[in-house]
């Protein structure tokens, strides 16, 4: 094998696994002991820099990086990464001085922004700071986009995102609410720079074709519709009893939001089994506490219709079957059909993009899926000075996605307007490694490994929580449970750096490591040296670290994977041929914005 | 800081026959200086334990005084131990081994200990052939007293001082072979493919097993002109043969080429392959390893490897016939066979 070039950025980044699982890269162990160091404030600007919406996220991110973390594959459960960002927003202090400060000086530039969720308000942060004049846009009357109109209150409060958008539109933003852009032809003809689209997948998918619709249409509501409505205070009622038809997150939503405007019997209907249900595992806990049942491998067939009124609907059931090529078909098992009585149906079986607005006559091209055609690293469309990001970009993802692809676009319309290659001019990401060795047994990290078990977050007793559609289930971490799950962390942040030079090959590492991840041998392609490791090496997505040659003609090879970056191998090394660096990767933003906090 | 290791292991560590993994067979966190040689020996031993499917309470380890004899602490924290006086880890083992047979001694002694204040204990222990493995870290100085040259330390090695030795050297392993231990070994510490088969065949000897292990100490011994030093062992190292231990029971499907590979049965019948054979030399042949030995000091080399073994050795207990089991298993009607029997033994000697 080569030896690892570890001038490489992404090479150490790769084994920050929650870092590198985030879209946004946001540095996470960084921020985890700045929690334990009770630094909440600049544990949340960390992430403010990197990921803008930290109460949200804290919430409600997916949290791609949870089943990155290598805890995960050390122990049985990850760090509660996503509950320690709220811990570090709920305990924030005043942060406004750490804010970038307006009024600032024009750069003579003028952006537009179409829709007001979290991918335009992530270029706006970006962009403001660097003297563009923003405009954002939005049929609502406030900002936020799905993030205040699909996420129920309940799990993610009024206050956490009013604060949030604030931040931003503090920032000196021009604001056009409950304004629709009916026409992107007028848009482009106005004095605008440069157009960035984030206007989310807003068309939920319904069920119009199925037999008995048209007479049940009044009781039948689109999901992301009716939780929108609910969540602007247009919708306050539900009936007794309640389908939701869909097992993804929205669906998660609508159950438990009928819960609380007086379904009773509300019941989850899946076309999936329940192990492919699209919705995060935690969510799918959430409403079963709250007693919301599944039926899982039930396809709709009719809306059933008694007097006129609606009486429930009739399911075909089915079971995977799968092929010669093992693909997965649903295929009814030949039982008779079930039966649901219902007052009301919530239709959450997913959702589309949706460009009424945008003529098709611009030169702005779309795919057969009806999405924009884009460069997938700048989020530049086929008109040049029009971005796209977000659900928008490339079809419905997540908060943490869109926020990714509003830096990315806030780096190409800074580079646009000031006449650089997208590309070629493109930022490198800033990074630093730096020893933190501070005596024999010190480092200037906590290098001891906890052995707890993941903490639970408490939540509120359903007696209460059912009876306010506002009241936040989810109670999050108090300050003591924060630090404890917070040292759960390994610090995959802190590097074990190798120098061959200094190696006198004495196997002091290799004894004392408690993984076994290092091996001193004879190189050889990577597959034959897998097989010569001190233990298994299986896990072929974790790199190994391979040294150059030593003295002796063998090369230091080290499975990244179970590594507990306890800093053993550093402390019994002899000549400080293993050192633990701190590597910090942020990914750069528009204008080579240097703003590390802490 | 961390003076206490994380409780993790690899989450695919391999289990032995017995069903446990090398954490088992692990000690507490050595506090020898970084790097020191002595904690490559202590994974050796671990590793050797591991593969050899011991059970930890079957084992004692034993030792005296120095940094190596602090090593009993660092590795087998499931087994028996006794760390004893300066130089006096043979008598104890003696006493422990006539009291119960059945257990497996393992001693572990450095230079000082054994070749110092020890040496008149280490020659009787030899002499009676005590079933024991017995290791000598050997890092030819007094680490744990700043590093004073140790009666192993070579001619002329200059030590951290920059003094050079001006007294012979005792070499152990030849001491052993010429005090007629009947199995004698060499190894370095850096060099866990030899060390490790080599304590397995070691722990396999029926009789006195010694190991000499060269073992540099980085903080006193370890610098240009210490012929005890990393570098300067690996430079001048050169090994009888490679060695494996197959165990009882394990079908030996390799075939090797006349000459260059001899098997040796062991008294539990497990075998020890050494490939790649030094010229002019059988192990099995007391004079030859000798001689080989002799050789190689000549030409200012380090040998290494199984140096010799005797097969057919007899152990203590067998040469004065004790009882097998352990003493504190004897009842009454052992130890009190009744007026018959002493009738019987008086008739004897009448």
């Amino acid at each position: 094998m080569q030896p690892t070039n570890i001038n490489d950025p992404e090479y150490f980044h790769k084994v920050v696994d929650c870092q590198y699982a985030c879209p946004a890269h946001t540095p996470v162990p960084h921020y985890i002991r700045l929690i334990a160091a009770e630094r909440y404030s600049e544990a949340y600007m960390v992430n403010w820099e990197s990921n803008v919406f930290p109460g949200v996220l804290g919430r409600t991110c997916d949290r791609p990086c949870e089943p990155a973390c290598r805890r995960d594959r050390v122990e049985d459960k990850p760090v509660a990464i996503c509950r320690l960002k709220r811990v570090a927003a709920d305990n924030k202090g005043d942060v406004s001085a750490y804010m970038p400060q307006g009024p600032f000086p024009s750069n003579g530039k003028k952006i537009a922004l179409v829709g007001a969720g979290p991918a335009s308000l992530t270029v706006a942060r970006d962009l403001a700071p660097l003297g563009y004049e923003l405009h954002i846009y939005d049929e609502l009357k406030k900002g936020g986009g799905m993030m205040r109109s699909q996420i129920p209150s309940f799990r993610l409060p009024a206050e956490v995102l009013d604060e949030e958008v604030g931040f931003i539109l503090n920032l000196g933003i021009h604001q056009h609410f409950n304004t629709y852009v009916s026409s992107m032809r007028d848009l482009l003809a106005q004095d605008y720079d440069a157009i960035f689209v984030g206007t989310g997948a807003p068309r939920g998918r319904a069920l119009t074709d199925l037999p008995g619709y048209e007479d049940a249409k009044a009781h039948v509501h689109i999901g992301i519709e009716w939780l929108a409505s609910v969540a602007f205070e247009h919708t306050e009622k539900i009936g007794r009893r309640v389908l939701v038809l869909g097992g993804g997150n929205t669906a998660m939503d609508c159950c438990r939001t009928s819960r609380r405007l007086g379904g009773e019997e509300v019941k989850v209907v899946v076309r999936s089994p329940f192990a492919e249900m699209k919705a995060s595992p935690w969510e799918i806990e959430d409403a079963q506490r709250e007693g919301i049942p599944f039926y899982n491998n039930h396809v709709p067939k009719a809306f059933v219709i008694e007097n006129g009124k609606m009486a429930g609907m009739t399911f075909t059931k089915v079971e995977p079957v799968f092929d010669e090529n093992g693909k997965r078909k649903m295929v009814p098992t030949g039982e008779p059909d079930v039966f649901f009585e219902a007052d009301d149906v919530l239709v959450a079986i997913g959702q589309e993009n949706s460009f009424p607005w945008v003529e098709r006559d611009l030169g702005l091209d779309f795919d057969r899926w009806e999405l924009p055609i884009l460069d997938p690293l700048t989020h530049q469309s086929t008109i040049p000075k029009v971005f796209f990001g977000g659900d928008a970009a490339f079809g419905p993802k997540n908060v943490i996605t869109a926020v990714a692809h509003g830096h990315q676009a806030a780096v190409s319309i800074d580079l646009f307007c000031t006449e650089q290659n997208l590309h070629k001019d493109r930022p490198d990401p800033m990074t630093n490694l730096v020893s933190q060795k501070m005596g024999i047994h010190e480092w200037s990290y906590d290098s001891y490994v906890a052995a707890d078990h993941r903490y639970a977050v408490p939540h509120a007793d359903n007696l209460v929580a059912l009876k306010d559609r506002k009241l936040e289930v989810e109670l999050g971490f108090d300050r003591e449970t924060g630090f404890k799950e917070a040292q759960r962390c390994l610090n995959c942040d802190i590097q074990t750096v190798f120098t061959e030079s200094l190696c006198i090959e004495c196997d002091a590492c290799v004894d004392v490591c408690p993984t076994a991840c290092i091996t001193f041998t004879t190189n050889g392609e990577e597959e034959d040296v897998r097989t010569r490791l001190s233990a298994p090496a299986h896990n072929l997505s974790q790199d190994l670290y391979v040294s150059d040659s030593l003295k002796t003609g063998r090369v230091m090879l080290k499975d990244e994977n179970v590594c507990l970056h306890c800093g053993l191998c550093a402390e019994r090394c002899p000549t400080a041929a293993w050192d633990m660096k701190k590597y910090l990767y942020q990914v750069t933003k528009a204008g080579h914005q240097c703003m590390h906090i802490g | 800081m961390s003076f206490i290791r994380p409780v993790f292991r690899h989450p695919e560590s391999p289990k032995n026959d017995l069903g446990y993994t090398r954490q088992y067979y692990e000690g507490t966190l050595s506090t020898l200086c970084a790097g020191c040689g002595h904690d490559s020996i202590s994974g050796a031993i671990i590793q050797a334990c591991f593969e050899m499917n011991i059970e930890p309470h079957q084992v004692a380890k034993l030792s005296g005084i120095g940094c190596s004899s602090k090593t009993p602490a660092y590795y087998l924290g499931n087994s028996h131990g006794f760390n004893s006086v300066h130089g006096r880890m043979p008598s104890v083992t003696t006493g422990a081994s006539l009291a119960n047979r059945k257990l497996m001694y393992l001693g572990v002694s450095g230079d000082g200990d054994t070749a110092s204040i020890g040496m008149g204990q280490f020659v009787h222990v030899i002499r009676r052939n005590l079933n024991m493995v017995y290791i000598v870290m050997n890092n030819g100085c007094y680490g744990l007293t700043k590093g004073q040259d140790s009666a192993t330390a070579d001619f002329g090695s200059i030590n951290k001082s920059g003094v050079a030795n001006l007294f012979q050297t005792i070499d152990l392993v030849g001491l052993a072979l010429e005090l007629g231990a009947t199995f004698v070994g060499r190894s370095f510490s850096g060099d866990k493919t030899q060390l490790v088969p080599m304590i397995k065949a070691a722990m396999s000897h029926n009789g006195f097993a010694f190991i000499d292990v060269i073992s540099p100490c980085v903080t006193f011994n370890n610098n240009v002109g210490s012929t005890k030093s990393y570098d300067y062992v690996r430079a001048h190292v050169e090994a009888t043969s490679a060695i494996d231990l197959v165990p009882e029971k394990t079908e030996i499907t390799t075939t090797y080429e006349e000459g260059t590979t001899k098997l040796i049965e062991m008294h539990d019948h497990s075998i020890i392959e050494l490939h790649k054979l030094a010229e002019g030399w059988d192990p099995t042949n007391r004079h030859s390893a000798v001689e080989r030995l002799q050789m190689s000091r000549n030409k200012g080399e380090i040998l290494t490897g199984l140096l010799y073994v005797d097969t057919e050795s007899k152990d203590l207990h067998e040469l004065i016939e004790t009882v097998p089991q352990p003493l504190n298993t004897l009842t009454k009607a052992d130890l009190c066979p009744g007026g018959e029997m002493l009738e019987r033994i008086n008739g004897e000697f009448r």
